[in-house]
């Protein structure tokens, strides 16, 4: 990685949804293709769907755990230009708050699953929400996606 | 620095909502201290928006466990020395 090149960091939680983990790949090769350096933080299993689902690494560069990334965070010891946190759940907007607050990445709530809509309405903090109900089709958050990323790459 | 789960936490709320957890240990815990998100307590962090809580009862601590798959647990186990951490008020 030189030293000017942007970095993106995407926050896996639970992977119980189907679509959290093509739209994760998705995402990587987005970013890549606009020079954004894509890190990923998750759970194991969110992790290991990732791997077993790219087995030879063409999206996938590091990886590491949800914990130990937030360590890293707090301590000052690495930060990002952007922040995407997949959220199906009450701990994905736990994760997403957490983040607004710990790091100075600019944060996007990326909301999906049946209750979509409900979550993003508990959203009471400074990120932009990307918010489809998508539970095994990805492509309603793929479209929202699409139209944020845009802008996302241009403002970072 | 002790692993929570191997302390067998007392479980008093579980699968809440963060917010859920705030209210309660506001509601139920006399001496409670607001951390930062991100806070480290034993091996886990506190996960949410601001404001967050930890109670202290006695020897106990009373604080959010958020699971990424499970939602939020208030749980209180044995503080040992994260007691004085906290209230000293460190990071």
């Amino acid at each position: 990685m030189t030293e000017n090149e942007k970095t993106a960091l995407i926050l896996l939680g639970c992977p119980q949804v189907p679509v959290q983990t093509s739209m994760a790949l998705y995402l990587v090769h987005g970013l890549k293709e606009h020079g954004i350096q894509p890190v990923i933080a998750g759970t194991t299993a969110a992790r290991k769907l990732m791997e077993v689902a790219d087995p030879d690494r063409y999206y996938l560069g590091e990886m590491t755990d949800l914990d130990d990334m937030i360590d890293e965070i707090t301590g000052k010891q690495r930060d990002f230009d952007l922040c995407f946190v997949f959220i199906h759940n009450d701990s994905g907007v736990a994760y997403a708050g957490t983040m607004a607050y710990i790091s100075k990445a600019r944060v996007y709530a990326l909301i999906f699953g049946e209750h979509a809509q409900d979550l993003a309405g508990e959203i009471e903090f400074p990120c932009e929400v990307v918010a489809a109900k998508a539970v095994h089709n990805p492509m309603p958050l793929k479209r929202r996606l699409d139209e944020v990323m845009q802008w996302a790459v241009s403002k970072r | 620095m002790g692993c929570l789960e191997a302390m067998k936490p007392e479980i008093i709320l579980s699968q809440s909502s963060f917010k859920e957890a705030r209210e309660y240990i506001k509601k139920n815990v006399r001496e409670y201290h607001e951390v930062e998100p991100g806070y480290r307590i034993f091996d886990v962090h506190i996960i949410g928006v601001p404001p967050l809580y930890i109670g202290v009862e006695g020897e106990h601590l009373i604080f959010p466990y958020t699971k990424p798959c499970h939602g939020t647990f208030v749980v209180k186990v044995p503080g040992g020395e994260e007691i004085g951490r906290l209230r000293a008020g460190k990071k």
